[in-house]
């Protein structure tokens, strides 16, 4: 009974879950008590978890692990949740998605997401991906009457099977080369590079490449982030990549840590191949959100180059990657949601033309973000990759160092290309500017945290200083 | 003294960018006070340097008014400081932002809010780029001084002006990011970026070669150097006036800097193991964009040209490592910074009256605009070097000094005085004298009285420090004979090494 107490916040989403579904069934027009209730759950959870204590816990026969990281992560999880929830709050509200369903597989997907983040064995870490991957299937083609939603929720659904069912092969492999599920066990067993155990590897590795679409699994994301409804893609682009990071961090540097040697080169071409597709794919895009969900593609490869390094420093670095990175997505989708004329929200990028004369405050802070994705000093961006290339040079991977600095060149023609439209091009019909306070403080919060991020930086690095895997 | 002069000077102008960006009202009382703001702002910050320049101690090499804080715990420090090179850029830049304040106010018709805007964040950053200590810190400037920049040619510019503004953006960079990896590597080899420690200390010989090379490739291109400086005369001809001069007269600056600073004083070996590559490309620069300023008919573009045969003199003074040919760079860049911002106003006066920059639109001006043609005439003869102005002090200096290093670098050198004086005078010719080319002209008024003040300010000093250079001469000499004195002892450094 004593280890329930360390599963806490995990038990109170359930409950809240499942109570807030039944609120949602018996009680009519239920889904504003619903989103208002699902909302209060994750500031509530967010307490819980900064409640816990922060040595290191391993409950449940060491399969569910409670420390520095898995803690990090909830509460990033959380917090960016609560802020997606927030933000798409006027889109729901103006598209046919707005039912009570909605919040509540956000929920549990959060849920799936928890379990992830703290697994510390194949069939918690297995059980915790298929919870949060089948609500993503659901939010995906949650437009039911869109024929492009329901299309990218099938497509979705089919290649993440795909992936899922690669994973549980590669889990098995490894199960059956350790003899084990435990990750520490599975570490001791897996000294040196046996065939099967190298194979099963490769399978995990794919199947979380998948997750986290990277290059060459990476192509649904460009389909379905355009496909799925726009609250649901911020959601996309955001949270789930979360979970995914820290689980890949979890698997290279806990059970896999031994065969660094065998994975490194994998996890070097996946990021080079990201970095390189993020950034000249994207050049091309013309809807806002393919555009987004190549840049997602190329800042995951960057993510990952600290992963590839070996060292703390460069877990550290991917860590720090993904906060600044959920910083200005938020932002950037922030801005997306805000593109909608007479309740009709548009996806073309040439709809913002001339955005920098009708609106000027939502114009500057779509610069900032922007500027700040191409990583441009002294934006929050740029401290990003700044801290990545740090630990990648470190390790004397200058090519990696020289080909990531070169993409994001190449990658700043096309976030310069959006604002060469916003500020250069002539205007046209002013959007709407009856948005909601959540998605105005979305912005405003993730531009002013970009913007001032460089007056003291270390605020980021100390909060993760204390996350040790390896 | 406690009084953290140089934070102050960094970030007065930031904090008037912030008040013009939060004033609220009609648009007529917010553009009053906006000016109000951007000039009293830029003045205080002037008056403040040049406070600043007479407390500064001229018989000490150390770095001064040094301000250290936290900044990324454990390793890097937010370090300020400045020595006898630095103050005289920091001094050029005070200088300059007001007038170009002055211009935008003159000639920009719209957003003028933003552009007040731009261009105070555009003088913090290059303030910061020359007060910085440490490399992350220098990098942070040196690169955020692309946003506004980007933004100042792409809003307000002439028509081709999102092309060059993308050159622009792309090419500096492209060139800076290799300058990023270097500085990393620099702190995994030495331990630190604190420049004066790193000044200090002597980094291996073999690391050398290839991160001056990459510091090289993003001085050259902002510079810029022949072959990658194709995107100066886009964006020069393209920015507005103000753009422009600030294009001219300190960004291209802020590289020249770098090398002094940081090419010279960090890798000793490899500048003098690629000395000749500089003399070089800086001779081909020289000749080469001065053939081609003789044939442009677009009078931006021809000063743009000249501007960078101006910096290959620069580069070619600067790793001459004689006293001379150091000092007469140094004197050189602010001369220029000076000559070319006039030029580029002059430039702007007739554009702003005619809406062309065509030499072949103009002609016979003085006998309509006399005061203009008279000003206009001073800055051409400071451009090709007439004695008696600061631009003979700079090209003098740099050719006595080349000339004991490598006299056939001399010789060709100075066949770019000769062309300076063809395209130059040239120019003038056909703008200002000559019959009136069109009787549209006739209506051209003269100089009115801010264009009159801020034109005397500047031929003032350039005519100043031609006839009189000497306060430059000592602001520079003692920090000037102490990186000669450290390059030359690093060099031996290395050398004996070598040889055992």
């Amino acid at each position: 009974m004593q280890t329930i107490i360390y599963i806490l916040p995990e038990l109170f989403l359930s409950l809240a879950i499942m109570s807030l579904l039944m609120v949602g069934v018996f009680v009519k027009k239920g889904s504003k008590i619903v989103n208002l209730f699902s909302i209060l759950s994750l500031i509530l959870l967010i307490a819980l978890i900064l409640n816990q204590s922060d040595t290191t816990i391993k409950i449940f026969n060491g399969s569910y692990i409670i420390d520095n990281l898995s803690i990090f992560m909830k509460v990033l999880t959380l917090i960016f949740c609560f802020f997606v929830l927030l933000a798409s709050r006027d889109y729901v509200k103006n598209t046919n998605i707005d039912k009570m369903e909605y919040p509540i597989i956000i929920l549990t997907s959060t849920l799936g997401m928890f379990l992830m983040i703290s697994s510390y064995d194949l069939i918690i870490f297995y059980l915790g991906l298929e919870l949060q991957s089948l609500s993503l299937y659901i939010l995906a083609a949650f437009n039911r009457e869109d024929a492009k939603s329901n299309e990218a929720g099938l497509k979705y659904f089919v290649l993440s099977a795909l992936a899922s069912g690669l994973l549980l092969y590669g889990s098995s492999l490894i199960y059956g080369f350790t003899g084990s599920t435990n990750f520490e066990v599975i570490a001791a067993n897996l000294k040196e590079a046996q065939v099967g155990a190298v194979f099963g590897i490769v399978f995990i590795i794919v199947g979380l490449a998948f997750k986290v679409s990277l290059v060459p699994f990476h192509m649904w994301t460009p389909d379905v982030y355009e496909g799925a409804p726009t609250s649901v893609t911020s959601f996309f682009a955001l949270i789930p990549k979360i979970a995914a990071i820290t689980v890949f961090i979890r698997f290279m540097y806990v059970p896999f840590v031994n065969l660094i040697d065998q994975w490194q080169i994998i996890i070097l071409f996946l990021s080079i191949a990201s970095m390189i597709l993020g950034a000249v794919a994207a050049i091309g895009q013309t809807n806002i959100k393919r555009l987004m969900a190549y840049s997602t593609i190329g800042h995951m490869g960057y993510a990952l180059a600290g992963l590839a390094v070996g060292t703390n420093q460069g877990i550290q670095s991917t860590i720090i990657y993904l906060t600044i990175y959920l910083a200005m997505n938020l932002g950037a989708f922030s801005c997306i949601f805000m593109m909608k004329r007479e309740n009709v929200f548009y996806e073309n990028i040439n709809d913002l033309s001339g955005l920098s004369k009708n609106h000027p405050m939502l114009a500057f802070s779509f610069l900032i973000i922007l500027f700040s994705l191409a990583g441009i000093p002294p934006l929050a961006g740029f401290f990003a990759k700044f801290y990545i290339f740090m630990s990648v040079i470190e390790a004397e991977m200058y090519a990696l160092a020289i080909i990531g600095l070169i993409t994001t060149v190449i990658s700043a023609f096309y976030y310069l290309r959006i604002i060469k439209i916003i500020y250069f091009d002539k205007s046209k019909k002013p959007f709407d500017t009856s948005y909601d306070w959540g998605l105005k403080s979305s912005l405003i919060l993730s531009s002013i945290l970009v913007l001032i991020y460089f007056i003291y930086p270390s605020i980021l690095t100390n909060a993760v200083s204390a996350i040790i895997i390896y | 003294m406690n009084f953290p002069i140089l934070s102050a000077i960094i970030f007065i102008p930031l904090i008037g960018a912030l008040f013009i960006f939060i004033t609220r009202g009609s648009q007529k009382n917010v553009e009053k006070n906006s000016k109000y703001v951007a000039i009293f702002s830029s003045l205080t910050n002037f008056l403040l340097s040049v406070f600043l320049w007479f407390s500064f101690d001229m018989t000490t090499s150390n770095f001064q008014f040094v301000e250290k804080k936290i900044w990324m715990e454990g390793f890097i420090n937010f370090q300020l400081g400045i020595d006898g090179i630095s103050i005289l850029f920091i001094l050029l830049t005070t200088f300059i932002a007001p007038i170009c304040i002055f211009s935008g106010i003159q000639s920009i018709k719209f957003k003028l809010k933003e552009f007040l805007i731009a261009i105070l964040v555009m003088e913090t950053l290059m303030l910061g780029v020359f007060c910085s200590l440490d490399l992350v810190i220098f990098y942070l400037f040196f690169e955020g001084g692309l946003i506004p920049m980007f933004l100042i040619i792409g809003i307000w510019g002439g028509p081709k002006r999102v092309y060059s503004a993308f050159k622009f953006f792309l090419f500096t960079l492209l060139g800076s990011v290799l300058m990023l990896i270097a500085i990393i590597s620099i702190y995994w080899i030495t331990g630190t970026t604190d420049v004066i420690k790193l000044l200090d200390s002597k980094i291996i010989q073999e690391y050398q070669y290839l991160l001056w090379l990459a510091f090289f490739s993003s001085f050259a291109v902002k510079l810029p150097m022949w072959p990658v400086h194709t995107w100066l005369p886009d964006a020069h001809v393209e920015a507005p006036t103000a753009g422009s001069v600030i294009l001219a007269a300190i960004l291209l600056k802020m590289a020249g800097y770098g090398f002094i600073r940081f090419s010279l004083g960090l890798f000793p070996v490899a500048s003098d193991y690629f000395a000749p590559l500089i003399f070089t490309l800086s001779i081909v620069a020289i000749i080469y964009t001065s053939l081609v300023a003789l044939m442009q008919d677009d009078m931006k573009k021809l000063i743009a040209y000249s501007s960078v045969a101006h910096m290959g003199f620069v580069t070619i003074g600067i790793f001459s490592l004689t006293k001379q040919g150091l000092e007469g760079s140094i004197i050189q860049m602010i001369s220029h910074g000076l000559i070319s911002a006039a030029l580029f106003l002059c430039v702007g006066v007739v554009y702003d009256r005619y809406h062309s920059r065509m030499i072949s639109s103009y002609g016979g001006l003085v006998n309509i605009m006399p005061k203009y043609a008279l000003v206009f005439m001073i800055f051409t003869l400071a451009a090709l070097g007439l004695p008696g102005t600061s631009g003979f002090v700079g090209e003098f200096l740099v050719l006595v000094g080349i000339f004991q290093i490598n006299v056939l670098v001399a010789i060709l050198a100075s066949l770019g005085v000769i062309l300076a004086a063809a395209y130059m005078l040239w120019l003038y010719r056909r703008v200002i004298f000559g019959k009136l080319a069109s009787a549209e002209i006739k209506e051209m008024k003269d100089l009115n009285t801010t264009e009159i003040y801020v034109f005397a300010s500047l031929a003032f000093l350039i005519l100043f420090f031609g006839v009189y250079p000497e306060p430059l001469f000592e602001t520079v000499n003692i920090s000037v004979n102490n990186l000669i004195t450290n390059y030359q002892d690093n060099l031996n450094f290395h050398l004996a090494l070598k040889n055992n």
